[in-house]
């Protein structure tokens, strides 16, 4: 994918990044999984963090929208930073709940094992939170539904159950149920990790599309040359530290760290 | 047993299924809307609240029914506070205390069969819908319920036959609901096979067409489900 980043150094600064992490920490109990961790996505930056399984990035992109709380550190979703307190045992929780659900309507995330609501028809899902959540009329919204649908290619299964469809349908609809919300950023947390390897193709597919349209994403994935091809930059995770950041060009032929190098080698084996 | 008698007691009987069936349906309605906010509080993570449901449920299924219909009936009266109240005149209806008992025994077991069912919500559906910005009740009302009513349905349709069964518990506060009638009639005509044939046979005609009702109901929503 091309940047055409024509924006001069003033404006730059004056528009906040996509999403700021400031020296993020966060521990599940003796094992501190996120050790300081910084990360500024800038709109229309397709982020990849690598790593090998612990190293953090799962963790790392659910503190996002807060599916985890961070034990300490900052988080800014476009500027705005979630507001954190800490009760009176010490543990870190939202500030304000409705803050952390109005960010999270901006923030579309699809995860390993798609988790469609298993009680609603593909259109249901797709439908479900713009009319709920964000309040869309039910035709308006079922009018974008199926131009979702359509676009990842599912326009025929709009009323099977998530049952009746394969793991890579079932993503495809995951994706259209995140890109009815609208989102400003997309996290995906190993997006083909749960399905079949005849499967992965489409779904990557349909993930590459959405970067090459100028989405602002993060990527959690183990899919080294689909990482390499989609990504603007790419960050590779150890222990719970940034390792190793670069452009893919950069990371995946001189990566300057020795632990970055064996991971790939190991992942790109074949 | 003799066909014309059991033909001629038939419509008194019915007559009593009729009062069964308000019993039942009355009891169970009531006792679903109770069972949700009990089960909602048994899983409330502040202590005092889970441990006032908890108790309740406790009580309430350690205990025989049949004392609970009792104590209800004889025992609400020796209250100055319940006579003088205004709900002494549907208290002292033997009618008000069956459903009262009835739907408190059903509300204590539905309670822990709803319970059950949001516990059995794939974590992984509730944890989508947040990602989208659902929280609180509409998180509940359009997500964790239906999926734990889905996961409730074979066990609560359990429910729903022992209530049907347990509502011949009411005869024994004067209500000539279909076990009451069977006994006067058997008490009258020394004639106890045909009165309890009859009335066998009517209790087994309304689980059957429930047990159906469910059956139906179930197979509507588990398409769906898996």
């Amino acid at each position: 994918m091309t940047m055409t980043d024509s924006a001069s150094p003033a404006t730059a600064a004056a528009t906040p990044p996509a999403i700021l992490i400031e020296d993020l920490h966060k521990r599940f109990g003796d094992n501190e999984v996120l050790k300081g961790i910084s990360l500024t996505a800038r709109d229309g930056e397709v982020i990849a963090l690598i790593g090998a399984s612990g190293s953090g990035k799962s963790t790392l992109l659910r503190c996002v929208n807060l599916l985890e709380v961070p034990d300490s550190g900052r988080v800014a979703i476009a500027g705005e930073e979630i507001r954190m307190t800490r009760d009176r045992k010490g543990v870190t929780r939202p500030a304000d709940r409705a803050q952390v659900d109005r960010i999270r309507r901006s923030l579309g995330m699809v995860v390993q094992n798609f988790n469609l609501w298993t009680h609603r028809t593909v259109l249901e899902n797709v439908i479900e939170a713009p009319v709920h959540v964000l309040g869309v009329p039910r035709d308006e919204a079922v009018a974008r539904a199926e131009r979702l649908l359509d676009k990842v290619g599912l326009a025929a299964k709009r009323d099977a159950w998530p049952s009746q469809l394969s793991g890579g349908q079932q993503q495809r609809a995951a994706i259209a149920r995140m890109l009815a919300m609208e989102p400003k950023v997309m996290l995906f947390d190993e997006p083909t990790s749960a399905l079949d390897p005849e499967l992965v193709g489409e779904v990557l597919r349909v993930i590459q599309g959405l970067a090459e349209e100028g989405n602002t994403m993060l990527i959690v994935t183990h899919e080294m040359a689909f990482a390499r091809e989609v990504a603007t930059r790419i960050v590779f995770l150890h222990q719970g530290v940034v390792e190793e950041e670069g452009t893919p060009e950069a990371v995946f032929t001189a990566a300057r760290s020795e632990r970055c190098r064996q991971f790939l080698a190991r992942e790109t084996r074949w | 047993m003799n066909p014309a008698f059991a033909l001629e007691i038939l419509p008194q009987l019915l007559t009593g299924a009729v009062l069964t069936l308000q019993l039942v349906a009355l009891a169970l309605l009531l006792g679903l809307v109770l069972a949700l906010p009990v089960a909602l509080a048994r899983l409330s993570p502040f202590a005092p609240v889970s441990a006032l449901a908890s108790g309740y449920i406790f009580v309430f299924r350690a205990t025989p029914l049949l004392v609970q219909i009792f104590l209800i009936y004889y025992g609400l009266g020796q209250f100055e506070a319940v006579r003088e109240s205004f709900l002494w005149p549907i208290l002292r209806e033997p009618f008000w205390c069956a459903i009262l008992a009835l739907m408190l025994n059903s509300a204590a077991y539905t309670a822990e069969i709803i319970r059950g069912g949001i516990r059995s919500v794939p974590y992984g559906q509730i944890e989508a819908a947040r990602a989208l910005g659902m929280s609180g009740p509409l998180l509940y009302r359009r997500v964790v319920l239906p999926l734990a009513w889905r996961q409730a349905l074979p066990a609560y349709g359990n429910e729903m036959i022992q209530m049907v069964q347990a509502s011949s518990l009411a005869s024994t506060i004067t209500l000539m609901e279909l076990t009451g009638v069977a006994r006067a009639i058997a008490a009258r005509t020394f004639q106890p096979v045909e009165a309890f044939v009859i009335a066998g046979a009517i209790y087994l005609l309304l689980n059957f067409v429930l047990t159906r009702a469910v059956h139906w109901a179930e197979r509507r929503v588990t398409h769906a489900a898996h």
